[in-house]
């Protein structure tokens, strides 16, 4: 057998692969003479070279410093919008919250985890230009991931500086997104309770409906009796409704004067009952810690609360990294090799262009190693395996339309993660199925629908990333939000709607029907980024370059916890 | 270095070994057995200099320890130590000579002799009847003159003493007459005393027989014994000692003085040979009158000859000669090449003395100058009152042939309240006086203590003080350059940053190691993130007085290793920091300067060194600690300043006290110290009684509030 002689490419690879060996005398490869035969040791190095993703991105060329340029101007925009929602409520409420010894919501967060670790917050946008005439920074509730003690927990926070901390319909939308989060995941629940309770007058919006306010305390007995733990702080008033938040905690903090829980507060009672009381009397942290015992903890301020928090935390018992067995961690992981600030550069703002998958991917996971799976046959939809600060992870990305071959190849690639317990994750970027008489004749309905039906079925924490378009069924093979992902973010410049904003108004028109001529511009801005996560579509929007990170602290969620291994069981596929 | 050295070292051990050796077979007394053990009666770094020696000539050591003492350096040196139990144990002469004898021990080196000197008539005594090898003291015999007589013999002698009484009669009222006699101001000492201690002066005679009092307490607490001289006082004396050496064979040299004049409490803080502008026929005259008061009193061994000398007139008088060797002997054997240890067991061992006069003289103007800095746990702003404690971090300079650190601790040892609170001596030695300063003070730079509060910010001051770079030494120089040697300094915001820095940095070691949060530590999102965190902490004022403003530090990480931080007004951008945990050390490149800081955290304190400076800092107790603590108001007490044992209590419950007026009086490293009243009141209650034991911190006594 004679040894195949390598390829240019290959050998062009190893070469820039093993830097600083040209200058070694020229390589020669001698054809094998003798009969025996004899395995040649490959080096390790080169056996990882072929993983190794290359790059053709010049980042001198007029084009990348035009894409640059355009998404530099929106990420700024996007900074300064998130950097306005984070201060919260009006100066003057903010004011007046510090000056009664308050930590504002944000600093409660950093005050309770872990210092060095990051809050890994979700759905800053909520509610942002939804409610008309009224401003709601991140829909007056703060809710994350954070490390407390070491654990990893969902924290939900109250924003009293927007309108009371009142429940406006995105706020219970956000509420219990965190929550489900929670429970999907098994993270232990810390709620720093400030809020008035629901906001009135949406109360149609907020009180009776299945995924209304009820549903909080439905969740909170629900994930106490799965032994996910439930710690309320109580920093503020907790009326009514909210009085079951603490109530229905497995532990609960309150602040001395300052924390209040009752059924009704003073007014209603004097009101009601002709009784006259203050409300420390009538819901006060002393009365509920002393008298009640509504609550546990008596806290000085909220800093004392905050400590105990953590205090409470420390005692969960809670052992991590009991899923991942330890292959799904490796000991070391290198950065991508390939900058991740350059995505910006790579993808800019404008959709119509081709945003090459394999770059994104380079800039996302460990070392720009990736090994890609059945590459040459519907290349329009990349998958393989690769992995995220040592997380191993499956990855689908859209490089293209779907094909039938794409839909086929994404489905086995799915069933394989589903066997062998790996996250998968979606970089979706996806302007539909494949349309037209060769398409339908090639079966891209049944096609397409393996995809989505193994999407659906398979039992491993999956996450979205939309780094482009996300229309069509092309939204729901590639694990859009009706999919449930464990998470799915949104990049500034992604475009989210079941079709472009000119094929809408054209089938419209076609469908003889009279076109509002706003209609386009209104479908254009009903599918940007922030129209999206401000009814929490996704979890928030995030800066192309933090992808790495966000997922990295996504995976640490969703495999740091106590979260089961669950054999995946497929539905019918159509063959 | 050590290849440069060793021929030295090698020609003097040859020069030794052959003059010695000469004199020796030239002699008629019976030259004795060498020395084959010892027993070390003392503690600390004296135990471990004399081990040193005693193990470099083969000598076996056998050490002594008390039960706060059993971890300690020197109990650790030797395989042969021995637990006398009780901490007043070093003290029980009659036990050492016992515990010698039944541990076969053929000689005791007394080392700097405070405790076991008093016993040397009983040695000599023991080694009549025992033999002529069994003890070896490396005692003069002057002692057992008392100090009445050798003041005769000195004047005798033509050794100028100063005028005073040193009677018998010890009737205050008698005492305070011939105080009259002499002049005042008169000081007031000891006759067992020694090192300051049962020493106090009376400035007029208003204050005489309350000095005399509080003097002879301390004595009779320190050595059992409150005979008291009184003496003419000079009002700018230097303290000029000589260091004479004599054999068995009537020779007497000296090996140079020392200038002692930097003290406090009238205790040894630096002190230097040559003394600084002595003009050389009065250097030739001390040295004279220090070998005559030797001779005259038979001396036999390591002594030191001390000097009053009149800074006024540029007279001198005899003060004492001390029987032993001395906390400052490394001054001397800096300026001579020599080993005084060896030198003493030449003597013991009836050898004759290695140098004659001339060839020390020779040495010494080779030699140039040498300094020694005491470095004492103690609080320089308050009064240089003892501290002690663990040492949690001890970084020591570098040791060279011309950098010399006598240590009895390592880190992680405890500095004793029990004992005296020298940790250690630095030594420095260079071709001039400035050389040496500067030498010292670079050295004193790179030493590191934290744990008890140490007196090497101090000495790092006096270095640089004009006047003592001038030579314009004094006993009183502390106290007549106090302003300029107790300045405070303002922080640098710098230094407040590594401090904020390290305490996150401290507290986030963890975090690094949890495979599940390796994404965690850098800004995720839009926005400026929440890695925003606010540090308060407090310049420890070091007088224990005076404003406290704590400086609030904001520190945000960006990612793991990466700050910004802000200070007052100063914002300092990507500070790219890293805090190794063995050495303690963060090093932090800042955009306009790289800083590596020592950062040691002992609970509440921070304390740091950057750039030769040590800095404390506190932390803020956060609001809430206080009431949910429990935290008591303490001002309405008067706290122990030290870990002491209480005395006297000088009042009583209900006694309405008036502004520094006696309220407890309290023992701590064998000092008294009066507790006054900081303001006027009433005492509520005496909260600690006589003989028991507090903690530094621990109410003494409680005032009734003021309404």
């Amino acid at each position: 057998m004679a040894a195949a002689i390598p390829s240019r490419e290959l050998l062009h690879l190893f070469r820039s692969s093993l830097r600083g060996t040209s200058a070694r005398p020229h390589l020669r490869l001698h054809p094998r003479t003798c009969a025996r035969a004899i395995a040649t040791h490959t080096h390790s190095q080169h056996a990882e070279a072929i993983s190794i993703l290359p790059t053709a991105v010049d980042t001198s060329s007029a084009d990348f410093k035009e894409n640059k340029r355009q998404m530099d101007e929106l990420m700024a925009k996007m900074t300064e919008l998130h950097t306005r929602i984070a201060k919260g409520g009006h100066e003057k409420a903010r004011a007046k919250h510090v000056a009664r010894g308050k930590m504002l919501p944000r600093d409660r967060v950093t005050a309770l985890i872990d210092p060095g670790t990051s809050f890994l917050e979700l759905s800053q946008l909520a509610a942002y230009e939804v409610y008309p005439g009224e401003d709601v920074p991140a829909g007056g509730i703060v809710t994350g991931i954070g490390t407390v003690e070491g654990v990893t927990c969902m924290i939900v926070a109250n924003d009293s500086t927007v309108k009371g901390g009142t429940y406006y319909p995105i706020t219970v939308k956000k509420h219990l997104r965190a929550q489900a989060i929670a429970q999907e995941n098994r993270l232990p629940c810390i709620y720093l309770v400030d809020s008035g309770g629901a906001n009135l007058p949406h109360q149609a919006d907020v009180f009776p409906d299945r995924d209304h306010f009820g549903r909080i305390f439905f969740n909170q007995a629900r994930m106490s009796s799965a032994g996910i733990p439930q710690i309320s702080v109580v920093m503020g008033p907790c009326t009514a409704g909210g009085a079951y938040v603490p109530s229905m905690s497995d532990e609960s903090i309150i602040v001395a004067e300052q924390g209040h829980i009752f059924l009704a507060g003073p007014p209603l009672v004097k009101a009601a009952t002709g009784e006259v009381v203050s409300a420390e009397d009538l819901g006060g942290g002393k009365l509920h810690s002393e008298i009640s015992g509504v609550t546990d903890y008596l806290a000085v301020d909220d800093a004392h609360a905050l400590v105990l928090a953590r205090r409470s935390i420390s005692n969960l018992n809670w052992i991590r990294g009991q899923a991942p067995p330890s292959s799904a961690v490796t000991k070391t992981y290198k950065e991508p090799i390939h900058d991740p600030s350059e995505l910006s550069g790579i993808v800019g703002t404008n959709l119509r262009r081709q945003i090459p998958a394999h770059e994104v991917i380079a800039r996302i996971v460990d070392g720009s190693v990736f090994a890609e799976f059945k590459p040459n046959y519907g290349s329009t939809l990349v998958t393989g395996f690769a992995q995220i600060y040592g997380h191993r992870v499956g990855i689908v990305a859209n490089n293209g339309i779907l094909f039938s071959e794409s839909s086929l190849k994404g489905a086995h690639f799915i069933q394989l993660c589903a066997k062998r317990q790996i996250p998968l994750v979606f970089l979706q970027n996806i302007s539909g199925f494949m349309v037209g008489a060769d398409a339908e004749k090639g079966g891209i309905a049944k096609n397409g629908a393996k995809l989505v039906t193994a999407v659906s079925c398979a039992e491993v924490p999956k996450f979205t990333v939309v780094f482009g378009a996300s229309a069509g069924a092309g939204n729901y093979g590639m694990c859009g939000r009706a999919y449930s992902p464990r998470f799915l973010w949104t990049w500034p410049n992604a475009r989210t709607s079941v079709m472009g904003p000119e094929q809408l108004s054209s089938v419209m028109e076609a469908v003889g029907k009279s076109v509002d001529p706003d209609l386009k511009a209104r479908i254009e801005r009903e599918s940007e980024a922030t129209f999206g996560s401000a009814r929490l579509w996704d979890d928030g929007v995030i800066p192309p370059e933090h992808t790495r990170r966000v997922l990295g602290m996504g995976l640490q969620a969703a495999m740091g916890g106590q979260a089961k291994e669950v054999e995946t069981t497929f539905g019918v596929f159509r063959m | 270095m050590r290849a440069l050295r060793r021929p030295n070292q090698l020609a003097r051990l040859l020069n030794a070994s052959t003059a010695s050796g000469a004199r020796r077979s030239s002699t008629a007394v019976p030259v004795a057995k060498p020395l084959t053990s010892v027993l070390i009666a003392n503690r600390g770094e004296i135990a471990l200099r004399v081990g040193r020696t005693a193990s470099e000539y083969g000598i076996r050591t056998t050490t002594l320890y008390t039960d706060p003492d059993a971890r300690s350096q020197h109990a650790l040196s030797s395989p042969f130590a021995i637990n006398l139990g009780d901490p007043a144990a070093y003290l029980d002469g009659d036990r050492i000579i016992e515990v010698a004898k039944r541990e076969g021990c053929e000689g005791i080196h007394p080392g700097y002799g405070f405790h076991i000197a008093e016993r040397e008539p009983n040695i000599r005594a023991e080694m009549h009847r025992g033999g002529p090898y069994l003890y070896w003291s490396a005692m003069g015999s002057y002692r057992s003159y008392g100090k009445q007589k050798s003041k005769d013999i000195m004047i005798a002698a033509g050794v100028p003493c100063i005028p005073g009484y040193h009677g018998s009669e010890q009737d205050p009222q008698y005492l305070k007459g011939e105080a009259a006699k002499i002049g005042f101001p008169v000081l007031l000492k000891a006759v067992k005393g020694g090192g300051g201690k049962g020493m106090r002066i009376a400035s007029t005679p208003e204050v005489f027989l309350d000095q005399l009092e509080s003097a002879k307490s301390e004595a009779r607490n320190s050595f059992g014994d409150d005979v008291m001289l009184v003496e003419k006082y000079i009002t700018t004396p230097r303290h000029i000692e000589v260091q004479v050496f004599a054999d068995k064979h009537g020779n007497c040299v000296a090996l140079g003085e020392r200038d002692c004049s930097i003290q406090r409490r009238h205790q040894k803080v630096l002190e230097e040979s040559p003394a600084p502008h002595l003009n050389e026929d009065v250097r030739q005259d001390l040295w004279e009158k220090a070998r005559a008061a030797a001779l005259a009193v038979n001396y036999e061994g390591a002594g030191t000859v001390e000097f009053i000398f009149d800074n006024d007139s540029g007279e001198f008088f005899f003060m004492e000669m001390n029987t032993r060797l001395q906390v400052e002997h490394p001054v001397t054997e800096m300026v001579t090449g020599e080993d005084l240890v060896h030198w003493q067991l030449i003597v013991a061992e009836g050898g004759k003395l290695p140098l004659t006069q001339a060839e020390i003289e020779q040495r010494i103007s080779e030699r140039g100058a040498a300094i020694e800095a005491r470095i004492y746990a103690e609080n320089p702003d308050m009064n240089f009152i003892p501290d002690s404690g663990l040492l949690l971090h001890l970084k020591t300079p570098k040791v060279t042939p011309t950098v010399r650190v006598d240590a009895g601790f390592v880190a992680g040892d405890e500095v004793s309240s029990h004992y005296d609170p020298m940790i250690a001596k630095l030594i420095v030695q260079g071709p001039t006086r400035e050389a040496a300063l500067q030498k010292l003070h670079s050295a004193l730079e790179e030493y590191e203590i934290a744990g008890p509060i140490t007196n090497i910010e101090f000495l790092k001051k006096v270095c640089v003080s004009p006047d003592f770079i001038a030579g314009n030494v004094e006993t009183g120089y502390i106290e007549k350059h106090r302003e300029e040697l107790f300045e405070r300094e303002t922080i640098k915001l710098e230094v407040l940053g590594q401090a904020a820095i390290g305490l996150l940095l401290q507290e986030t070691e963890k975090v690094e190691h949890d495979a599940f949060a390796r994404a965690s530590g850098s800004v995720v999102g839009f926005g400026t993130g929440y890695q925003q965190r606010e540090f308060h902490l407090v310049e420890i004022p070091a007088d224990g007085k005076g404003e406290s403003t704590a400086t609030t530090v904001r520190v945000r990480q960006t990612s793991p290793g990466k700050f910004n931080v802000e200070v007052n007004d100063t914002e300092y951008l990507n500070v790219d920091s890293v805090l190794d945990s063995a050495s303690k050390t963060i090093t932090s490149f800042y955009p306009h300067t790289r800083l590596a800081t020592t950062f040691i955290r002992d609970e509440e304190r921070v304390i740091l060194f950057q750039q030769g400076k040590q800095y404390r800092l506190q932390l803020v107790v956060p609001k809430w600690a206080e009431k949910a603590l429990g935290i008591k108001d303490v001002t309405n007490s008067v706290l122990a300043p030290m870990p002491c044992k209480v005395l006297r209590v000088e009042v009583q419950e209900g006694d309405t006290v008036v502004k520094d007026q006696p309220l407890v009086v309290i023992e701590s490293m064998k000092m008294e110290t009066v507790i006054r009243s900081p303001h006027d009141g009433v005492i509520a209650k005496v909260v600690h009684g006589k003989g028991d034991l507090c903690k530094a911190g621990t109410a003494l006594v409680e005032f009734e509030e003021q309404s």
